[in-house]
């Protein structure tokens, strides 16, 4: 019994005697943005010693914890809305913007589907489910797969409002969590179409144009690509202390622009 | 009868009872399966950098040391929470009830509990001690989350140790002159102590695989450094799977690592399993 | 002595009953929190309204609130899962109380408990990334991750909750009635489905209950592998989207106390009226047809 009860002791013990760490910076928020953060929250930890622990979740997710006051940058692939920072504000929380990167959504098929443009009109009716088979846009005759986001995307969100013109996606498309599993999904159905953004794109996907226009960082740029949109951060107030030094980081043309342009998005510096 | 009829009927009990056969094959067949699965494409990610080194590179490379850390913590807290208080609740149930209306209304109450969806124990969780109680998604948080989830479990195997103490030892000691709590406490408990302890190690085992009543009080996507209290937020090996699966950057670069982390939660669910499944044999062997 | 004997086990047996209503204590709190936070969507949306709207679209403006596909979702997925899980448990179950060795029966038990024992996310994980593909190969469907394929991943985790729990019920018909049953000139099989089985029926209506309340409230695999649409499925390999699967999905982004908040709080309320009802009625069956002793034949 004594032995049992030790055994216990050392396991309390265990919790009281993890040394104490100063400085933190907590990230949430956009699953397009997790990339960037990730990386930089690497090289930053390495360079300051300061810990940044990221999650992702979707804008949305970020978004509300902003306003519960549970992180410390939110990443968001959308601006945030007006009932959203009303509410932050009564909460007592600031949002500031910080856009960190330019990025535009692509849709995605599978690499043996041979459509290869679609127009505005045809993704939006893609999407709203009243074209379902590909042979009505050129393609070969088998159903198409619709894959979307889930509401917490602010790639959803944007897609919703830049492509769909604020129609509502039919209820029989897959919603996955996250721009990567997105990918998956498409990556390995040959009948599927999706949208990332672009610093997923990758072998396995196949990028569709849109009205003529393909989706690369030039466009982007340009603004010529259609669905195209800023990359935020934002923060509780004005930042102070290890936050500022964190998204200072981010916004170095040498240090996380460099990381930005890694992952495959357009710097904005 | 006649003897064909019977002749009949023995075929039929034998066509019969293969399918039965096939039909507790089909059991096994399947674990297999999965196991195989997992053995085989998460055996090669498993070396001792996985095992001790933080996540790196976006998740690519690098080890899971984080979300065993994670994982340990707050199934060990879970225990923490749940064996004291589901021990206590046992001692009431089997040794100071008066079987009755009250004591049915308890049992239902407890066996509604066991069967409540981990993900309405998150939210519950999320309600209460994340946002009303303040504590953010935290260790705490998800310890006094898994904690609840676990408490029927640890209260039924600690019922069923109790039950198993012969009543003669109680009757000696109360014919020693001793009170009820001193008979408890000193003759009834150790006894049924091995026992419980195989309960609270299969709790143990099902409370470090769970993932929904975390996924919303403590588990967070990438925090490389060890938790500094028990506010900090933490990893943890299911969650792991799931996001790197799901919501990852690097779906496909970090299949081998989903597997390898599935691999090590499986030998440690299993191993838990199995060490509770040999000490049980062994304390029914002593008695 | 300082405190008295007979104080101090006044003191313990209070503060043992204290603990010992931990249980409807907990269960309460759930409930309470449930309601707090799940109700302010009725000022929003009528019951009606919620439980049978068809759309689901909750970041949307206007915005609806319509569960009846994410019901829908639920109800198909344990309809399939139980199809397929109820047979195979209850034939296991039989097999081990009735026909295996003890031998054999040594090997498979342990089986069965460590199936139950498997992690619910590895078991989602495999459905997702080794069933989908499979059976998107072989049935030629447009995705993998479906009613289907949940359907199975969720038999395969109910399986070992109806066969412990049925087994046991089956072991403890007495050996007094099998061997009336023999002796009455009754083969084995017969004296199964006519004697044994109605004998445990109260049993194995508990463990098939308990197993199918276990694929109601399962999160993680139909998250992982179900599909994610929330619509009403028109065909066996159409994506699904249960209940339990879109509160985990959508939690995190739900701003707190947002119409969308108190809408998955409300769902979870409805998923815990549903498991409560389940358990009840098992509860209910395993009184009331207790399995008496021999003495009473």
């Amino acid at each position: 019994m004594r032995r049992h009860v030790f055994i216990l002791a050392l396991v309390v013990g265990l919790f009281c005697s993890v040394p104490a760490w100063a400085g933190q910076v907590v990230i949430k928020g956009s699953t397009t943005v997790l990339p960037i953060a990730q990386k930089c929250a690497e090289a930053f930890t390495q360079e300051t010693g300061i810990n940044v622990s990221v999650s992702g979740g979707g804008s949305g997710n970020g978004i509300k914890a902003l306003i519960d006051g549970t992180t410390d940058v939110a990443d968001a692939s959308r601006f945030i809305k007006q009932p959203e920072v009303e509410r932050a504000i009564s909460n007592g929380h600031y949002p500031v913007p910080f856009g960190i990167a330019y990025d535009s959504i692509v849709p995605v098929v599978h690499p043996t589907n041979s459509v290869s443009n679609l127009s505005s009109d045809q993704l939006k009716k893609i999407y709203t489910g009243e074209i379902e088979n590909w042979s009505e846009v050129g393609g070969p005759d088998r159903p198409i797969v619709v894959i979307s986001r889930d509401t917490s995307s602010g790639t959803y969100e944007v897609w919703e409002e830049k492509a769909l013109d604020g129609a509502r996606v039919f209820p029989g498309a897959l919603l996955q969590a996250s721009n990567g599993a997105v990918a998956q999904a498409v990556s390995k159905n040959a009948n599927a179409i999706g949208y990332v953004g672009i610093g997923y794109l990758n072998d396995e996907l196949k990028g569709v144009s849109v009205n003529g226009v393909e989706g690369t960082k030039a466009t982007t740029l340009s603004g010529e690509f259609p669905i195209s949109r800023t990359l935020f951060m934002f923060t509780d107030g004005w930042p102070k202390g290890d936050t500022k030094k964190f998204i200072n980081y981010v916004m170095h043309p040498k240090k996380g622009q460099q990381f930005v342009s890694e992952v495959g998005y357009v710097p904005i510096f | 009868m006649k003897a064909s009829s019977i002749k009949r009927r023995r075929k039929k009990q034998a066509a019969v009872f293969w399918i039965l056969r096939g039909a507790a094959i089909v059991n096994g067949l399947a674990l297999f399966v999965i196991l195989f699965f997992i053995v085989v494409n998460g055996i090669s990610a498993i070396n001792w950098e996985f095992l001790s080194e933080p996540p790196r590179n976006s998740m690519t490379e690098g080890g899971i040391l984080p979300c065993i850390v994670g994982t340990f913590l707050l199934s060990f807290g879970s225990l923490l929470v749940a064996f004291p208080w589901g021990v206590a609740t046992a001692i009431y149930l089997s040794e100071y009830a008066k079987p009755g209306p009250w004591v049915r209304f308890i049992r239902l109450g407890i066996n509604n509990l066991a069967g409540v969806p981990s993900v309405v124990y998150g939210l519950f969780g999320l309600a209460l001690f994340v946002t009303a109680m303040g504590m953010g998604v935290s260790l705490l948080a998800g310890m006094l989350t898994l904690g609840a989830f676990i408490l029927p479990l640890i209260i039924g195997t600690a019922e069923e140790a109790l039950r198993s103490v012969p009543q003669t030892y109680r009757e000696a000691s109360l014919g020693l002159g001793a009170t009820k709590w001193q008979t408890v406490y000193r003759v009834v408990l150790p006894a049924a102590f091995p026992k419980m302890l195989t309960g609270m190690i299969l709790g143990l085992s099902r409370v470090a695989g769970e993932t929904a009543p975390i996924m919303f009080t403590a588990a967070v996507f990438y925090t490389p450094e060890m938790p500094t209290s028990v506010f900090s937020d933490v990893m943890a090996l299911p969650y792991h799977i799931y996001v790197l699966a799901t919501a990852g950057t690097n779906i496909e670069e970090t299949r081998h690592l989903q597997y390898g982390t599935a691999l090590v939660l499986m030998a440690l669910v299993f191993g838990m399993n199995m060490f509770s499944i040999w000490y049980r044999s062994r304390i029914q062997k002593r008695t | 002595m300082a405190i008295s004997r007979q104080k101090k086990e006044l003191f313990m047996r209070m503060l043992f009953t204290l603990l010992g209503a931990t249980g409807i204590i907990i269960l309460t709190l759930i409930l309470l929190f449930l309601v707090k936070e799940g109700m302010p969507i009725f000022s929003e949306v009528s019951v009606t309204d919620f439980l049978f709207g068809k759309y689901w679209y909750p970041t949307y403006d206007p915005p609806d609130f319509g569960i009846l596909p994410l019901i829908a979702g639920t109800f198909s997925v344990t309809v399939i899962s139980s199809i397929i899980a109820i047979p195979l448990g209850v034939m296991t179950a039989v097999y081990l109380a009735e026909i295996a060795t003890p031998r054999i029966r040594g090997i498979v038990k342990p089986i069965v408990e460590l199936i139950e024992g498997l992690p619910t996310v590895v078991i989602g994980f495999f459905g997702m990334v080794v069933m989908a593909p499979f059976l998107q190969r072989i049935f030629d469907m447009p995705t993998g991750l479906n009613l289907f394929n949940a359907s199975i991943m969720l038999a395969f985790m109910s399986v070992p909750t109806i066969c412990s729990i049925s087994e046991d019920a089956i072991y403890s018909v007495p050996q007094e009635m099998r061997e009336a049953s023999l002796a009455l000139g009754a083969t084995h099989l017969e004296t199964i489905i006519r004697v044994i089985l109605p004998a445990s029926l109260s049993g194995i209506s508990t463990a098939v209950i308990l197993g199918i309340s276990r694929a109601v409230g399962e999160t993680m695999v139909v998250l992982m592998v179900a599909g994610g649409a929330a619509m009403i499925p028109g065909s066996l390999f159409d994506p699904v989207r249960p209940m339990p699967a879109t509160i985990a999905a959508e939690m995190a982004e739900a701003p707190y106390q947002s119409e969308h908040y108190y809408a998955l709080f409300a769902i979870g309320l409805v998923l815990f009226v549903f498991t409560f009802a389940f358990n009840m009625l098992a509860d209910y069956l395993a009184h009331k047809h207790k399995q008496v002793g021999a003495a009473t034949l």
